[in-house]
């Protein structure tokens, strides 16, 4: 290697260029691909949607069964389907409404600290998507999007519940960083199953559906809200009992669900 | 020619960078639970230890001595980068899987140590050979330690139950040790033995002896 190499100047321009070429390289392949991976991501999130409802079905695609769930804008304040004028308002798509992007946004979202926030998500979105799965003009079911903290990393899922809005059809994340093998747990088929059924509400009304330290005991009058707590997880699982608290409880989708089911959908 | 066959091949069993020169385990202990995220891992190294390897031989003597390893590793993360978006748009589940591990192919220890010992020493041809090799090289371990680890821990090989297991109503009790990742040095120490018992001059010297039936003074 020539000592030219090592002088200051050639140094400096080596190091400039070879940043120059990278990034543009780099650029140029995340900015070329971003249509692809959004579709792949936007598939990914029909997916999970279904996958909670137990709507999946081999040999139809996502696309073609996603088509019969109708994806509505609720105003998560006065529990009201949001209407036209609202959501013009507030400059929303339902079709592309990105609630993630949302809860980040002073507009579109309030600030929550300490006791009013539980589930530890900083911003509340005020108005959510929900999905809805009809049969013959009634609603079927309904799949509401759940996030929150857990021990590393905030979890995003969806619980679907049938039409009495009250009992569980199916549960699941489709995004956490959790610890894998103990908190990363909560992916495992076996555990999702076993929110199959299980009852929200009490007799109150208070969303009361948690998951119990060493597991449930069938004999316990409570046990239809509660579901077995994941061993060696125990702030994964707290997590998990205060985010889908929150969500369905009074800051959540209760006063929306209570609407629902004393007016049905309109 | 035969130069490059023995840089091509001689990764795979004389000159292995996982079992002879142990270098990308980390890796290899994360990813291989199934054979058909192996495969798509193997592929992705191989990938940017070629091409990492030929772009930094094209510019070796261009490279100022002070800032080289920067230099190389400048090279090597805009690869990782531009495969881990590859995958994100056409792999999307298998780069779910992945996660993290696409991005940490650019500390994995065999991209960087070829191009420190041999791209930075040769022609753009030749290390681009070298890094394929090397990446074959690493491919064949993770597969057959994969193999095992699927196969072992699931039943089943690239997703297809082989062995029908006891809670699908067949016979094979699953290890379930097999799916976490110290498995994989089970695996690896036993494919390093083989490979030593085979290759004889792969074995190293003991750097001490141990001294027969010797007892401690102060224990008695």
């Amino acid at each position: 290697m020539s000592s030219s190499n090592d002088s200051i100047q050639k140094t400096i321009i080596v190091a400039l260029s070879l940043c120059l070429v990278c990034s543009i390289f780099v650029a140029a392949a995340a900015v070329g691909l971003k249509p692809i991976q959004n579709s792949n991501k936007d598939l990914d999130r029909k997916r999970n949607i279904l996958s909670a409802a137990g709507m999946l079905e081999p040999g139809k695609t996502v696309d073609e069964i996603f088509a019969t769930v109708e994806t509505r804008i609720v105003n998560l304040e006065t529990g009201a389907f949001a209407t036209d004028a609202e959501l013009n308002e507030a400059g929303i798509n339902p079709a592309t409404y990105d609630q993630t992007a949302a809860s980040k946004d002073p507009q579109l979202s309030q600030a929550l600290s300490g006791e009013n926030d539980p589930a530890s998500i900083k911003r509340r979105v005020d108005y959510s998507s929900v999905y809805l799965v009809k049969s013959e003009g009634e609603i079927d079911r309904i799949i509401l999007p759940v996030h929150g903290y857990g021990l590393w990393s905030t979890m995003y899922g969806f619980m679907a519940l049938k039409n009495d809005f009250n009992t569980v059809i199916g549960f699941g994340f489709y995004a956490q960083g959790e610890t894998p093998g103990l908190g990363g747990e909560v992916d495992n088929p076996n555990w999702k199953a076993l929110w199959n059924g299980k009852e929200v509400y009490d007799d109150q009304g208070e969303a009361v559906i948690r998951l119990a330290k060493a597991g449930v005991d069938s004999s316990d009058p409570q046990a239809m809200h509660k579901v077995d707590g994941l061993s060696g997880a125990t702030l994964t699982s707290r997590g998990v009992t205060n985010l889908v608290q929150y969500w369905l409880g009074k800051e959540g989708f209760a006063p929306f669900l209570t609407k629902l089911r004393s007016e049905g959908a309109q | 020619m035969s130069d490059v066959k023995k840089v091509l091949f001689g990764p795979i069993l004389a000159n292995n960078p996982i079992a002879l020169q142990i270098l990308g385990i980390c890796s290899a202990l994360a990813v291989t639970s199934s054979l058909k995220v192996s495969l798509v891992m193997a592929i992705a190294l191989t990938l940017v230890t070629a091409f990492s390897n030929f772009f930094i031989a094209i510019i070796r003597n261009h490279i100022p001595n002070s800032i080289r390893i920067i230099v190389q590793m400048i090279i090597i993360a805009s690869l990782v980068i531009v495969v881990d978006q590859i995958l994100k748009a056409f792999a999307f589940e298998i780069s779910k899987q992945l996660s993290v591990f696409v991005g940490l192919i650019i500390t994995n220890c065999i991209v960087m140590g070829r191009a420190e010992a041999f791209a930075m020493k040769n022609g753009p041809a030749m290390s681009f050979v070298d890094g394929i090799g090397n990446g074959l090289g690493y491919s064949a371990m993770l597969i057959i330690v994969a193999f095992f680890r699927e196969l072992l821990g699931a039943g089943k090989l690239f997703g297809v139950e082989i062995l029908a297991t006891v809670q699908n109503g067949g016979w094979y009790q699953p290890n379930g040790l097999m799916l976490l990742p110290p498995s994989a040095f089970f695996v690896i120490g036993l494919v390093i033995w083989a490979l030593r018992s085979y290759k004889k001059e792969q074995v190293e010297e003991p750097d001490f002896k141990i001294a027969a039936n010797s007892r401690s003074q102060e224990a008695l």
